[in-house]
């Protein structure tokens, strides 16, 4: 029988693989990648809630999550575009404009 | 089957999603996460969140995805000999183990039969019409807001990539 139990673990582990992501690649379009896999984890969870409560809140909110993630991701592509014909490069390792 | 089913979607999530950050190259990794957007898609159904998970397939698999294809086709990014170690996959594997035990003993901390739990839910749950109701009542400003964020972050990408500005 699954329980909400099982979804908050596997959200979690998503989650985790996201943050994992975002802290070891080097590559900006890969990092915004593993954000767009932790937003979707969190709606992975507004999900099995929303089910296990039987309130359709939750997909209202997972709706809105969807909007602002296509808002961040297009201006986010934008920005690496921009970044990209300006330095010629997106690894985060070499865009260090802003170090004193 | 129950139990099948989410074993299946998530075994193909977790894996895919481990691929997406391991592999080399970003095509890889954009062609790994929609794999991993489809498998969401099937848990998001079987919680009976129908317009959601035709929404998944449509917005974030068809729409979002291919942004960030053609984008990756734009930049014709090629990883550089030497600049990620060889060794990185095990680093990012362990990363993602430590993580992981931070984070999956808070599945435990829930109790389940705390809420009332709704083992009968109305006809309209999770469809088009329930979720539309919902939506342009109890949360209409929410839903405008929205459209105004929307259109800032296309008059943001269109200015941004605009090669000259006058």
């Amino acid at each position: 029988m699954i329980t909400v139990n099982h979804y908050i673990a596997l959200s979690a582990v998503l989650f985790a693989i996201g943050v994992g992501g975002v802290l070891t690649r080097r590559n900006l379009i890969v990092i915004m990648m593993s954000v767009e896999l932790m937003l979707n984890a969190a709606n992975l969870l507004f999900i099995a809630f929303a089910r296990h409560l039987g309130d359709m809140g939750g997909h209202v909110f997972v709706f809105m999550v969807m909007a602002v993630a296509a808002a961040e991701a297009a201006v986010g592509l934008a920005i690496a575009l921009a970044l990209f014909k300006n330095r010629g490069t997106v690894n985060t390792d070499e865009i260090n404009i802003l170090k004193g | 089957m129950e139990l099948l089913m989410f074993n299946m979607f998530g075994a193909v999530a977790v894996g895919c999603s481990l691929l997406m950050i391991t592999s080399k190259r970003p095509v890889n990794s954009a062609l790994s996460l929609i794999a991993v957007m489809f498998a969401l898609a099937g848990l998001f159904a079987m919680q009976d969140a129908h317009l959601i998970a035709a929404l998944q397939v449509l917005v974030y698999a068809g729409a979002i995805m291919v942004l960030f294809l053609f984008v990756i086709m734009l930049l014709n990014l090629r990883e550089k000999i030497g600049s990620e170690s060889r060794r990185q996959p095990f680093a990012q594997i362990l990363v993602v183990i430590v993580l992981s035990a931070a984070f999956a003993p808070l599945a435990a901390l829930y109790d389940p039969t705390a809420a009332p739990v709704h083992k009968s839910i109305d006809q309209t749950f999770g469809t088009t019409a329930g979720v539309g109701r919902i939506l342009f009542t109890e949360y209409l400003l929410p839903f405008e807001i929205a459209s105004v964020l929307l259109l800032a972050a296309l008059v943001g990408a269109v200015v941004l990539t605009k090669t000259r500005l006058r």
